[in-house]
């Protein structure tokens, strides 16, 4: 099947409507219009270049340069993961933990799934693999992030209870229990969410992406419940281990609640 | 304010048990070292702000100090920290509660024998492990907090303003009730107070906690 080839002109009149929802945030004051339209802009620049840098690598795959594009999407995603959160702990300790639970995520995962379950020869082929890395690290990086900024938030204003619950003797993890299994759910119900709706109420991303490039609906369809399986469990492992993590950081050694590891909002 | 009488001096018993705060030290304040021998009662006054309740906290381990407390000899740091909390109880001004009901926040729930007594000593009707904690009073939330943390059975009780939201009839109640504890288990207490008249009549001394010292203000038999 022939693909319909976009013109700037087609990209221009959907732009409009983030441009004309960016006048109605300004117009009733929600003051998202300007994060709004960076985003787009962002977006649009990003994907026009990585646009580019796909049509060198598929041309001449290579393992260090698909490994060094894969480190760089991983250290940005963690660095989005970090940025999201309202209240951040402080130094490195941050963006490492939101990094290294995006590494054990989403890169293990796809690695998994590119030698045994997908099997493609060599496994860094660039089609297969930056496509499945982006789309884990894309969905697991909004799972981490809510919930990390969701365990910060609530744990700095929920700290009498969680210190009242200290002074009855209870350790740190039960102190903070609840509130860790509030985050996870939160982290993990957009990919359950997804995986509930997917074919009936949406049709997603890369099996849309797919059919509208000619696959097969079937092949589409196989693809796609693969990669809703990998998201899930990218997310879910990745948040888990995100607010294990945070948690244990803001705790010290004799279990006390320090929230001088966090950032102050001003 | 009408000053505290002062009891009849007597000799400081020695004493190797007890609570012994050495060099306590935190968030600028300190040095504080005091010793309380078990059964006895120490009241604490000051300025809004000067920092009882951080003492209080300092001596629970849930804020970062230097110096330790010992408890019979046994330093702070050498206990696992759940279980010195459960030994060293600390009853904050305002208490949490994060379940629905009353009962769930009582490890043993409150039908069991002495807290169900002292559930009844301060006016609650049997039925009180149902009542939804939303509906609360702010003299409920304290008493049933006190009872709370007193049913773990501590060998000290860190008290900040336990009855700042009673009448003056549960006031009583509550102070014989600490006294009985005290006397009885010889449970240690400190007990942190603006009103001076009533730390007269449960503590052995009355310390003023000032930034850097605790000023001794009354003394009594400990």
């Amino acid at each position: 099947m022939h693909v319909i080839s976009l013109s700037a002109f087609d990209l221009g009149i959907a732009a409009l409507l983030l441009v004309l929802l960016a006048g109605t945030s300004l117009r009733i004051g929600l003051g998202l219009e300007k994060s709004m339209l960076i985003s787009g802009v962002r977006m649009t620049v990003q994907l026009l270049l990585i646009g580019l840098v796909l049509k060198v690598l598929f041309a001449r795959p290579s393992l260090w340069m698909v490994l060094g594009m894969a480190t760089i999407m991983l250290l940005v995603a963690g660095y989005e993961v970090w940025a999201r959160q309202k209240r951040k702990l402080t130094g490195a300790t941050g963006y490492l933990i939101s990094t290294g639970s995006m590494l054990i995520s989403s890169f293990t995962i796809t690695l998994l799934a590119l030698t045994v379950m997908v099997g493609v020869d060599p496994w860094y082929t660039p089609q297969y693999a930056i496509p499945l890395l982006g789309m884990l690290l894309g969905n697991t990086m909004n799972g981490v992030a809510l919930a990390s900024d969701r365990l910060t938030t609530e744990m700095y204003t929920h700290r009498s209870m969680v210190e009242q619950r200290l002074l009855l003797g209870q350790s740190w993890q039960e102190a903070s229990g609840d509130i860790r299994r509030d985050c996870m759910r939160t982290g993990m119900i957009p990919i359950i969410n997804s995986m509930a709706a997917a074919g009936v109420v949406s049709l997603p991303g890369m099996m849309t992406g797919q059919i509208l490039g000619g696959s097969s609906p079937l092949d589409a369809v196989k693809y796609q419940i693969l990669i809703m399986f990998l998201i899930a469990a990218g997310t879910g492992f990745g948040v888990l281990s995100a607010i294990w993590l945070i948690s244990r950081h803001l705790f010290d050694e004799r279990q006390r609640l320090v929230l001088d590891e966090l950032t102050t909002v001003k | 304010m009408k000053e505290a009488p002062l009891p009849s001096p007597c000799p400081d018993a020695e004493y190797s048990e007890g609570l012994r705060l050495s060099s306590l030290s935190f968030l600028g304040n300190g040095p504080y070292s005091l010793d309380i021998p078990p059964g006895k009662c120490v009241g604490l006054t000051g300025l809004s702000g000067v920092g009882k309740t951080q003492l209080l906290r300092a001596v629970a381990d849930v804020i970062v100090h230097e110096g330790d407390c010992f408890l019979d000899g046994i330093a702070c740091s050498s206990f696992d920290p759940p279980a010195w909390r459960k030994t060293v109880a600390m009853v904050p001004a305002e208490s949490c509660w994060w379940y629905d009901l009353v009962s769930p926040h009582f490890e043993q729930g409150v039908e069991q024998g002495e807290v169900r007594e002292w559930l009844e000593k301060m006016g609650f009707p049997p039925d009180v492990g149902g009542w939804q904690v939303s509906r609360l009073s702010s003299g409920e939330r304290q008493r049933l907090a006190l009872v709370r943390s007193l049913s773990s059975g501590p060998r000290v009780l860190l008290l900040d303003e336990p009855t700042s939201a009673l009448d003056r009839k549960m006031v009583r109640v509550v102070e014989e009730i600490i006294g009985d504890i005290c006397r009885s288990r010889q449970t240690v207490c400190l007990w942190v107070s603006h009103d001076r008249e009533q730390l007269a009549r449960v503590a052995g001394r009355i310390y003023r906690v000032e930034e850097q010292a605790l000023v001794e203000e009354m003394k009594g038999c400990m």
